[in-house]
């Protein structure tokens, strides 16, 4: 049978259908059913005049949470057949009134450019999100925000980063599509859902001082360290300044600690506010030998002050108090003793005062260099001037024997 | 001065004239091990001195990571040590035991004596067109700074180093200050040593106009007797004074040889001067 006369096939069963559906109709007059739309809509071919797609696949309709509606539940203004050309968009207010009130507060509230079904997918094929085929399901949440928020993405109109491939090579990202998990934090965990907020409005999970909190969920007792520690102090205070975990960790992109990118990159992290602690620490062989990658097993800020639990040296319980120094130390140094934790990690040999000892050390060394090297460079030049002028008055050729 | 011409194509062009040993054998070995373990320390010590730098971690990374670079440091430094360590026995053997002859004293001496003073002021006349150019015996001054420096240097930078690399068990006689100051004076004192050898003695020994492009006679141990006579004049006259000057007679040396030595020593300069550049540029940035 070739194309032509199939699409007659079909017309003519269609049209049939069309009279049998209409003798109903007109012979016992009752609401709508999701068949009775299905017959027009069921083909997946059907476009409106402007060439969007109209059809429905019932049996994924059937299926899906509001399979048990009839198709005039939404569209509530089509009351029976033949219905106009026109008809007017769902709003799934009318039911999900919570929801849209959640939206109209949040970054998405423009519903022309995030409608529902920008996250949910086809509205005739919504799924709980306890199921696998819904687009708001744990494992596949992140493909759906990252439909916007990648590269060239809708996001990037807004100014706002690609995040996307960010979160997908994570830790969190690798334990949500490599490993399966559905606890894994995926975007809507730690931003919410419907009420999203931008990271500036005091009331968003991603408020800087809220995402102690927000981590803490599912990392309660790292948070519990962190309230503890210094930090954690600072912001319950309310001192912005202080670092929360995305600053250490970043908020996308997060790398296992022990990665050697985590490590090289987190040092000068630290350095942004404590300046001096880096600059005296950049001088030694810690951070000398540490700046050169690959898993670099020298001691970072978090190696002896601890990352999350940071105390003051005073601090009895502090790594760094000097009643500690001889455990912290001894973690790589085998055989620390009294004296051997009496070294500086945080010299500055240009410090008279702080350091009398190291700074002359220092000095001399530098006036050996400096005197040396003068000497040196001036007998050296001067020599060179001198040989060459008279090799030029004895006509003598150039070098030695063998050269 | 006419070069000899060879008689017969592919000897080495200056056969036919005398050579006199200047080095033994285990000298030119000594040097050979001092400066192939001299560039791997400098090549794997100078990325952790400026391990912010560019080339730093590029460098690091090429040879295998941190561990690499610092494992290679040791082993070089291991390898300096015994050097160094055979070659104190080597002097107390000559000296002490066998009680030669010009080993603590003398014109063959590499102790500093009267002379040098005074050839380094009648040098610097020379230099400036105030004087006759002095005349030198077996080491020059310039000479018996370099060894100095390297004695001093070996004591200086090994002490330091062995103090970090054991740092636990030398903390037990020093200070704990003194832990921050080894970092210090090891990277300074090697800084000098790399900064003076990779210019200073570059050019005073190989690259100054009287043996551009190289001196060869570390590598070869031979020189020839218009050259022995030009450079060392005084040790020259001396030997002949003596009648010892025969006894140092030792055959040209073979093509093959000055070819290696050439490969081999301008290998050095080239990695010596490329370090110095890469060093130069991190400290001035």
């Amino acid at each position: 049978m070739n194309g032509a006369a199939w699409k007659n096939a079909t017309l003519t069963v269609r049209s049939l259908a069309l009279a049998a559906g209409l003798a109903v109709l007109v012979l016992a007059p009752r609401a709508l059913r999701a068949q009775d739309c299905l017959t027009c809509h069921g083909d997946a071919s059907m476009t409106d005049s402007a060439g969007h797609s109209i059809a429905v696949d019932g049996k994924k309709f059937g299926d899906s949470i509001h399979g048990s509606l009839q198709c005039t539940n939404c569209h509530a203004d089509i009351k029976g057949y033949p219905h106009p050309d026109k008809v007017a968009p769902v709003d799934c207010k009318t039911c999900h009134a919570d929801q849209a009130t959640q939206l109209s507060g949040s970054v998405h509230a423009d519903t022309k450019e995030h409608p529902c079904t920008s996250c949910h997918g086809n509205a005739h094929e919504i799924f709980p999100k306890t199921d696998a085929r819904s687009a708001v399901y744990p494992l596949n949440v992140p493909k759906t925000c990252g439909q916007c928020h990648s590269n060239n993405g809708m996001a990037g109109k807004h100014g706002l980063a690609s995040v996307y491939p960010n979160y997908i090579d994570s830790i969190h990202g690798f334990a949500l599509s490599k490993e399966g998990l559905l606890v894994a934090a995926n975007c809507q965990s730690c931003h919410g859902s419907h009420h999203i907020l931008s990271h500036t409005d005091p009331a968003s999970p991603t408020y800087k001082s809220n995402i102690p909190q927000t981590c803490g969920n599912c990392h309660a007792k790292i948070n519990d360290e962190y309230q503890a520690g210094v930090h954690g102090q600072a912001i319950a205070k309310g001192d912005l300044k202080a670092p929360v975990c995305s600053d250490c960790h970043t908020a996308h992109a997060i790398l296992q600690p022990t990665e050697s990118a985590f490590r090289m990159q987190s040092t000068p992290i630290c350095g942004n506010c404590h300046k001096d602690k880096f600059s005296t620490y950049r001088d030694t062989f810690h951070s000398q030998l540490g700046s050169l990658g690959g898993y670099v097993e020298t001691a970072r800020c978090w190696d002896c002050h601890q990352a999350h639990d940071v105390r003051p040296t005073s601090d009895p319980t502090s790594p760094v108090n000097p009643a500690n120094l001889i455990t912290t130390c001894g973690r790589c140094h085998a055989g620390a003793n009294a004296s051997f934790v009496k070294y500086q990690p945080h010299a500055n040999a240009r410090d008279r005062k702080l350091n009398p000892g190291l700074y002359f050390v220092r000095l001399f060394m530098n006036l050996l260099l400096a005197s040396v090297l003068t000497f040196f460079l001036l007998h050296t030049i001067l020599w060179l001037i001198r040989s060459r002028l008279s090799q030029m008055k004895n006509k003598a050729g150039n070098g030695g024997k063998h050269a | 001065m006419p070069e000899p011409q060879t008689a017969i194509p592919g000897l080495n062009p200056g056969a036919g004239e005398k050579y006199y040993v200047r080095f033994t054998r285990e000298q030119r070995y000594m040097h050979a091990v001092l400066f192939t373990t001299f560039l791997g320390l400098a090549a794997t010590g100078l990325p952790m001195r400026f391990s912010e730098s560019f080339w730093a971690r590029r460098f690091g990374t090429g040879v295998g990571g941190f561990g690499a670079i610092l494992f290679l440091h040791k082993f070089f430094a291991v390898v300096l040590t015994i050097a160094f360590l055979i070659h104190l026995k080597d002097v107390f053997q000559r000296g002490i035991i066998n009680r030669e002859k010009g080993v603590f004293w003398g014109p063959t001496s590499m102790i500093p004596n009267w002379k040098d003073v005074k050839d380094i002021f009648g040098h610097m006349r020379w230099f400036l067109g105030l004087g006759p150019k002095p005349q030198f015996e077996r080491y020059a001054y310039w000479e018996k700074f370099d060894y100095w420096a390297v004695f001093w240097g070996m004591i200086v930078i090994g002490f330091s180093g062995y103090a970090m690399w054991f740092a636990p068990f030398f903390a037990h006689f020093l200070p704990g200050w003194a832990l921050n100051a080894v970092l210090v004076i090891h990277s300074e004192e090697a800084l000098l040593a790399v900064l003076f050898i990779f210019s200073i003695h570059f050019v005073n020994t190989h690259l100054r106009p009287d043996s551009f492009p190289m001196d060869m006679v570390i590598f070869t141990g031979v020189e020839s007797d218009h050259e022995f006579e030009e450079k060392r004049t005084l040790e020259y006259q001396r030997n002949q004074a003596q009648g010892t000057l025969q006894k140092k007679v030792g055959i040209a040396p073979p093509l093959w040889l000055l070819n290696f030595s050439k490969v081999v020593g301008f290998t050095a300069i080239f990695i010596g001067l490329t370090l110095l550049v890469l060093t130069l540029t991190a400290y001035f940035s």
